[in-house]
C-alpha cells in the first residue's frame, strides 16, 4: 500500500481540484441550483488572476447570503441591495484591492436598483456578479423584479399579471445605455459548452478591474428548482424555453470590442458634440 | 458704548452682503479677544428673499446667539428695517442705507442713515454698500479698534483676492467718514 | 495650529474629523447640514481622500459600512429625514461591530417637518438608530467648540469600541459661527491597527468576516450579550456631562445643546434676582449622565429642550421620582428665550418657596 501510494503521489497531476478561493465547507443550496456552479467558476478566477489575497467580496440578502462563508478571500455581508454602495465604500477605501458584489435579482433589481444603477454609472471600477433566476429564492418563491410574464410564484398566483405588476427588467439592457460601464454579458450554465463561456465572461469582468477598465458586470440567467416546484432537469428546460428568450446571452457592452481603453474613453467619445461634457467649455 | 455686550442684527436682501458684514463684525470681536457668535437665517427665506445675521461681542461666554432684541441693527432694505426697528432694544443704534430705505414712523434716538449705496457707486465700490455700514457702525459705536476691524477685513477676504480687501477697506473708511458728520 | 478661527460649526465637525485621521465621507445634500459636505468636497480631493456625493442616504450610509468595514475612518452626515434613511445601515454597523462617525444637524419634524433647528431626533438617537438590540455613544455639542472637540473624540470612541458613533447637533449649532481651536492633527501612524477589517488577507491569515447575520439563536445571543457588555463598558468610562453653578442649586434646569445655551442664560439671569439655579449638562446623550443627575441634590428639575420632551423621560428615570421633573420647551423651529426659562424657573422657585 504505502509503495503505490507513493507511486501515485510522484506521478499525480491534478486535473480538478476545489480552487483555493473557495473553503472546504458545505453550501447551503439546493440540487439544481446553480449558486454552487457560479461560485465555483468566481473562485477559480481568483486563483487564475492570483488575487485572492487582494479581494474583498460582498455578499447580498438572500440565498447566496452565506457566501461570505464559502469564499476565501475576506467578505463582507451587506443589507438588502445594498451591496454595490458597501463596494463602493471598499474599492475608494483600497483602490489597488479587487472588489467584487455577487447578488440575485430581488436585492440587485428591485430593492438594490438606485445602488445598481448609480454604482454603474459612476464608473466604479468594481465587478458585479448578478444571478437572475426570476425569483426570490430565500424567502420562498415570491414574484421577483425578473420574474416572467404569466409565471407563477407564490406573490403572483395567478401567473405575473401586467396589468397590476408591470414588465420584467432587463438588467443588462437597462445597464447598456450608462457611460459608466465598462462590460455587460448575460450567460448561463447549462451545461459545460456554456459553463466555459460564463467562466470567460467572469474572468472578463474580473480582468478588467485589475487592468482599471472600470464597471463590469455579468448576468448569470440561473435556476430555482424548489421554487419554480419543478426537478433540476425541468427547471433548466425551463429556463432554456422561457428564460433565454426573454433573456437573452450575449454581450451587452464592451467598451474595449468598440475600440476603447476603458469605459472613460468611450464616454467622452460619446460626448463630443457637448462643449461642456466634452471639456471644450469653459468651466 | 460698545465697552457692553453688541447685539446686533444685519439684515438686508440676499447678495447685498449682509452675511459678510455680520462676518467681519464678529471677527473683529474675536480679533478684540472677546466672545464673539454669528448666526445666520438659512433656508429660502434666503432665496431672493430677506436675508439676515446675528451677532454677538460680549466679555461672557454667550448663550442663545439668537438676538431678539438687538442694541445694533444694521438695515439694507425697506422690509428689514421694518421687521426690526420695533424689536430695537431702548437706547440702541439704528444704521441704514438710506438709498434702499425710506424710514417712516417714530425712530430709535440713535438712528443714522447714510445712502451707502449711492455712495460706493459713485466712489466705484459697486456692491460694497454693506461695508459703508459697516464703518458706519463702527465709528458711532466704537464697537472695536480700526486696527482691528481693519485686520477682520484681512482675514474675512480670501488672500487671493487681495485687490477686493483694499476695496472694502476704502468702503468701510467711506462709510466711517460719512458717519462721522451726521 | 492653536490659532482661534471663527468658524460655521458645521465646518469646524469637518475640518476636526479631517484632523482624526478621516479621509473618507459619503454624503447627500440636505439642509441644515450642507456647509459639512461642501467642506468635505473641497478639501478632502486635494488630500488624497475620498468625497462622494452618494444617490441616497441609503447608499451613503452603506458606503460608509464598506470603508469602515476595509478598516479607514470614514464619516457621513445629515439632517432629520436622511438620519431615518440611515438608521437601516446604522443596525448594520452596529450589529457587525463597525466603527463610524454619523453627523445629524437635526431640523424639525415629523416628516418634512422644517429646516429650522430642533432636538426631536433625541428619542431616535438614544433610543432607536435602527432595529435591533443595539445602543451607541451620542455626543450633544453645545458650542462651535465642541462641534470640533467631540467630532475628534468619536472617532477615537468609534474606533476603540468598535461602535459606529452619533454626533447629535442641530441646525442653529451647524449654521452659527464662533471662535473656535482646532485640535492637532493627529499622526497617520498613531492610529488604532484593525486586524479584523475586510482589507485583504495577503495570504496571511484567514479570512476576515464582516458580518451581522447568525443564523444560530445561541450564537445571535452571545454576540449580544458580547455586545452589552462593551456597552457597559462604555458607560463606565464615557460619560461626559458639564454641570455650571449646581452646588447650592434648588433648581436644575437641565438642557443639552443649543437648549442648554439658552438655559444657561436663564440661569444666570436666575442667580441675579436671588433664586438659587443651576444647569445640568449631558455631553453624552447615551449613555446617560444618570449619576451626576442624582447626585445634583436639586429640590426640582426643569428640562428644556427645542422639542415636545424628550429627554425629560432619561431625567426621570434618572431621578425615578425623588425629585419633582418638569419640561418646558417649544419646537418647529422656535426657539425658547432666555426670558421664557427665566420665568419656568421663577414659577418653579415660588413653588418650592411655599
Amino acid at each position: 500500500m504505502a509503495a503505490d501510494e507513493q507511486m501515485s503521489r510522484t506521478e499525480e497531476k491534478a486535473v480538478f481540484q476545489r480552487p483555493h478561493a473557495l473553503l472546504p465547507v458545505v453550501t447551503n443550496y439546493c440540487p439544481g441550483c446553480t449558486h454552487g456552479i457560479v461560485e465555483r467558476l468566481v473562485a477559480e478566477v481568483i486563483d487564475e488572476l492570483d488575487v485572492e489575497g487582494r479581494t474583498i467580496g460582498i455578499a447580498p440578502v438572500g440565498c447566496a447570503v452565506t457566501s461570505y462563508d464559502f469564499f476565501g478571500c475576506d467578505m463582507i455581508e451587506a443589507a438588502h441591495g445594498r451591496a454595490p454602495a458597501v463596494a463602493t465604500g471598499v474599492k475608494r477605501s483600497l483602490p489597488d484591492h479587487v472588489v467584487f458584489a455577487y447578488q440575485g435579482d430581488g436585492d440587485l433589481a428591485s430593492i438594490g436598483m438606485a445602488e445598481t444603477v448609480h454604482a454603474a454609472t459612476r464608473g466604479e471600477n468594481i465587478t458585479i456578479i448578478f444571478i437572475n433566476n426570476a425569483i426570490y429564492g430565500m424567502t420562498g418563491g415570491q414574484m421577483a423584479p425578473t420574474s416572467l410574464p404569466n409565471q407563477v410564484t407564490q406573490t403572483s398566483p395567478y401567473g405575473r399579471d401586467l396589468d397590476t405588476a408591470g414588465y420584467p427588467i432587463r438588467v443588462c439592457e437597462l445597464l447598456s445605455t450608462l457611460d459608466g460601464v465598462a462590460y455587460l454579458e448575460r450567460v448561463c450554465v447549462d451545461g459545460p459548452k456554456a459553463v466555459r463561456a460564463a467562466k470567460k465572461a467572469i474572468k472578463r469582468a474580473f480582468q478588467n478591474q485589475v487592468d482599471g477598465v472600470g464597471y463590469s458586470l455579468v448576468e448569470v440567467v440561473s435556476t430555482c428548482p424548489t421554487n419554480w416546484k419543478m426537478t433540476p432537469q425541468e427547471a433548466f428546460a425551463w429556463m432554456r424555453e422561457n428564460m433565454l428568450p426573454y433573456y437573452p446571452l450575449g454581450v451587452y457592452r464592451d467598451v474595449q470590442a468598440d475600440g476603447f481603453a476603458n469605459a472613460a474613453e468611450a464616454a467622452f467619445a460619446r460626448a463630443q458634440d457637448c462643449p461642456m461634457a466634452s471639456g471644450k467649455a469653459g468651466r | 458704548m460698545m465697552a457692553q455686550q453688541m447685539d446686533a442684527v444685519f439684515a438686508g436682501f440676499g447678495g447685498q452682503g449682509v452675511l459678510f458684514a455680520g462676518k467681519v463684525a464678529a471677527m473683529a470681536g474675536l480679533i478684540a479677544g472677546r466672545e464673539v457668535s454669528w448666526l445666520p437665517s438659512y433656508g429660502p427665506e434666503m432665496r431672493g428673499g430677506t436675508a439676515n445675521c446675528s451677532v454677538t461681542l460680549s466679555d461672557d461666554p454667550i448663550g442663545s446667539p439668537l438676538v431678539l432684541t438687538p442694541n445694533v441693527l444694521v438695515a439694507m432694505n425697506q422690509p428689514s428695517f421694518v421687521r426690526f426697528v420695533p424689536e430695537v432694544m431702548d437706547g440702541g443704534l439704528v444704521i441704514f442705507d438710506e438709498t434702499l430705505v425710506s424710514p417712516e414712523g417714530a425712530l430709535p434716538e440713535l438712528t443714522f442713515g447714510l445712502p451707502a449705496t449711492k455712495m460706493v457707486e459713485d466712489a466705484g465700490l459697486a456692491g460694497l454698500a454693506n461695508m459703508v455700514l459697516v464703518g458706519a457702525l463702527w465709528e458711532k459705536s466704537g464697537f472695536c479698534t480700526e486696527a482691528e476691524l481693519l485686520s477682520a477685513v484681512d482675514k474675512c477676504v480670501s488672500a487671493s483676492r487681495q485687490a477686493l480687501v483694499q476695496k472694502n477697506k476704502q468702503a468701510i473708511m467711506l462709510g466711517a467718514g460719512a458717519a462721522r458728520d451726521l | 495650529m492653536t490659532e482661534k478661527v471663527l468658524m460655521k460649526g458645521n465646518e469646524a465637525i469637518a475640518e476636526a474629523a479631517l484632523r482624526a485621521g478621516c479621509r473618507h465621507f459619503f454624503g447627500y445634500p440636505i439642509t441644515p447640514q450642507t456647509e459639512l459636505a461642501a467642506y468635505m468636497a473641497r478639501k478632502l480631493p486635494k488630500m488624497g481622500g475620498t468625497y462622494l456625493q452618494a444617490e441616497s442616504e441609503i447608499a451613503a450610509i452603506n458606503m460608509l459600512y464598506g470603508a469602515s468595514a476595509a478598516g479607514v475612518r470614514a464619516m457621513t452626515s445629515s439632517s432629520s429625514p436622511g438620519i431615518s434613511l440611515k438608521t437601516e445601515g446604522i443596525s448594520y454597523m452596529a450589529g457587525a461591530d463597525l466603527p463610524g462617525v454619523i453627523v445629524n444637524v437635526q431640523r424639525g419634524g415629523p416628516g418634512l417637518g422644517s429646516i429650522q433647528p430642533s432636538q426631536s431626533d433625541y428619542f431616535q438617537a438614544t433610543r432607536a438608530m435602527g432595529h435591533g438590540d443595539f445602543y451607541l455613544p451620542v455626543y450633544a455639542p453645545s458650542t462651535v467648540q465642541e462641534m470640533a472637540d467631540l467630532t475628534y473624540v468619536a472617532f477615537d470612541v468609534a474606533d476603540g469600541y468598535r461602535t459606529p458613533v452619533v454626533i447629535l447637533a442641530d441646525g442653529m449649532l451647524g449654521q452659527m459661527m464662533e471662535p473656535v481651536v482646532m485640535p492637532d492633527a493627529a499622526d497617520p501612524a498613531s492610529l488604532p491597527a484593525k486586524p479584523w477589517a475586510a482589507s485583504g488577507h495577503a495570504g496571511a491569515r484567514p479570512h476576515n468576516v464582516i458580518n451581522s447575520l447568525h443564523l444560530d439563536s445561541e450564537k445571535l445571543y452571545q454576540d449580544n450579550v458580547r455586545r452589552f457588555q462593551t456597552y457597559e463598558r462604555i458607560k463606565r468610562d464615557e460619560v461626559r456631562v458639564e454641570t455650571y453653578r449646581i452646588e447650592d442649586a434648588d433648581v436644575v434646569v437641565a438642557a443639552f445643546g443649543a437648549a442648554a445655551r439658552i438655559a444657561r442664560s436663564a440661569v444666570n439671569a436666575a442667580r441675579e434676582e436671588g433664586i438659587r439655579a443651576g444647569l445640568f449638562r449631558p455631553i453624552t446623550l447615551w449613555p446617560y449622565p444618570a449619576r451626576a443627575l442624582q447626585e445634583c441634590r436639586a429640590r426640582a428639575v426643569l428640562t428644556v429642550e427645542l422639542n415636545m420632551g424628550q429627554m425629560v423621560e432619561d431625567v426621570r428615570l434618572a431621578l425615578e421620582g425623588a425629585t419633582p421633573v418638569s419640561f418646558f420647551g417649544k419646537c418647529g423651529g422656535i426657539i425658547p428665550t432666555p426670558d421664557e426659562v427665566l420665568d419656568q424657573i421663577r414659577g418653579i422657585a415660588e413653588g418650592l418657596g411655599e
